[in-house]
């Protein structure tokens, strides 16, 4: 129970994986303009990464590594989650409407998100189990969620602020988003659970 | 040659046996369309206002095929009603128009600011600052246009430094009323001629030294109403719309002339009571 906690608390805050691993930055980019917006991405983004992790994980162990090729996994992983992500999204459109719409386009962006498939490289390279590498997935999701929505709040303030004009936009939020990670690196050093 | 064909096979295979399960998944999760939807979007407006009460058109053309009044629709008006009731083959009944009125006369001539506001031209950014922004008054109309900007239809402007809705232009769909930070913009029924100017709650002491237009509570308005359809209340005048009947006695008894007709933008009237009175300036 301990070890799932420490893995947990690692995922989300130690090794976050927007602000220090530094992976999924275009979406935490682009769809970080509104607080509610940034909800539903990072939900999405939670939602198919606990799924991904475990499908990559089976393909792995019952397609590659009895193959003995399993440097094919970003190519495998790849096709996997983008098929995964289109069978949620008309899963979840004939089956739970609600949660589709608020999901929206956000769904088919999350295909070719890095995160997604670097969360499946981890959890292969950190050979977890199968509940590992699923809470792994969650756990990282809900870092990318906890960051997105940071920066979105940071982001909206930003609308109301008197910024030099060659900042205005985009370079600032590039900006903010290291001042960001700069806050989380100081969760760098702790080990949680020995 | 296992090496090659291994990985080849593999991949190959994965990809073949996704794409039949997804071509299975797309027959079997396929989702059914009104035919009616596209139709009905095509009358609406399309400005996606919300209006209606929807999240947007679409989606408020979704609801009218389950069952949603066909008259929401304010910035289509009478004839989007009637073109989707001839869809949906129902009577359309009469449409609604809500017109969004500004309630504050306090001008810049008017109501001074008690500070200079350095900072974005924005409400929201101006009522964040020191007080509720620098207008005199705290319920009054800060100016610097988040309504105009909010607004769809190009209906509101600045003028004299508070914003003026242009009635004919007016679709009422109150997206100018959501992105009022003061909350000063409200959406009435076309139909109701009169509205007061004026939401301060300030006493009429008070009223007088920051804005010569504010209403005074005085309650001339009350006497001049033959109807009992005005009231003071929070030390302002408000009008009971389901006890008037437009005939305008009031708007002729306001010694600070902020009672107008919604129509006329305000203006006529604001200028001919301001001469006639001893309140000018």
């Amino acid at each position: 129970m301990l070890d799932i906690i420490a893995l947990s608390l690692t995922a989300i805050l130690v090794q976050n994986v927007v602000l220090v691993q530094f992976l999924g930055i275009c979406p935490f980019i682009g769809v970080s303009k509104k607080t509610d917006t940034a909800l539903g991405m990072g939900m999405a983004v939670t939602f198919v990464m606990t799924i991904a992790a475990m499908m990559t994980y089976l393909c792995q162990k019952l397609i590659l590594e009895p193959l003995e090729i399993e440097y094919m996994q970003t190519v495998a992983f790849i096709l996997i989650i983008a098929a995964l992500v289109q069978f949620v999204e008309m899963f979840l459109q004939k089956i739970i409407p609600a949660l589709y719409s608020s999901l929206g386009i956000y769904l088919p962006l999350i295909t070719t998100n890095c995160a997604v498939l670097g969360i499946a490289l981890v959890n292969v390279r950190s050979q977890y189990s199968m509940i590992e590498s699923v809470i792994n997935g969650f756990a990282t999701g809900i870092g990318f969620l906890l960051a997105i929505v940071i920066f979105a709040g940071v982001r909206e303030r930003l609308e109301f602020s008197d910024i030099p004009k060659p900042l205005r936009g985009f370079p600032i939020a590039l900006i903010s988003a290291s001042l960001l990670a700069l806050a989380f690196l100081g969760f760098q050093g702790m080990k949680i659970g020995g | 040659m296992t090496d090659i064909l291994n990985p080849a096979l593999a991949i190959g295979g994965i990809g073949i046996v996704l794409g039949i399960l997804l071509a299975i998944a797309s027959k079997l999760f396929a989702v059914e369309v009104d035919e009616r939807i596209p139709l009905i979007l095509e009358k609406l407006p399309g400005a996606n206002c919300g209006g209606c009460g929807f999240t947007g058109c679409e989606a408020y053309a979704q609801a009218i095929v389950r069952g949603a009044s066909v008259t929401l629709c304010g910035a289509g008006g009478q004839k989007a009603a009637d073109e989707i009731g001839a869809i949906m083959g129902v009577k359309a009944g009469e449409v609604v128009q809500k017109k969004a009125v500004v309630l504050c006369a306090g001008t810049l001539q008017k109501a001074a600011d008690k500070y200079d506001y350095i900072g974005k031209r924005d409400c929201l950014s101006a009522f964040k600052a020191h007080g509720g922004g620098p207008k005199s008054c705290d319920y009054g109309c800060l100016g610097y246009g988040t309504c105009v900007s909010a607004c769809t239809r190009n209906a509101i402007k600045i003028v004299d430094g508070i914003a003026v809705v242009d009635v004919q232009k007016c679709g009422g769909c109150g997206s100018c009323a959501a992105s009022c930070p003061k909350g000063i913009i409200t959406l009435v029924e076309a139909k109701n001629k009169y509205v007061v100017k004026c939401t301060s709650c300030d006493k009429g002491a008070a009223m007088k030294s920051i804005c010569s237009a504010g209403c005074i509570g005085c309650g001339l308005c009350i006497k001049a109403c033959q109807y009992g359809a005005v009231s003071i209340e929070n030390s302002h005048a408000v009008i009971d719309y389901t006890k008037c009947v437009g005939c305008g006695e009031c708007a002729k008894k306001c010694p600070r002339g902020i009672i107008c007709t919604i129509d006329g933008g305000g203006t006529e009237c604001t200028e001919e009571k301001s001469a006639s009175s001893e309140v000018v300036l």
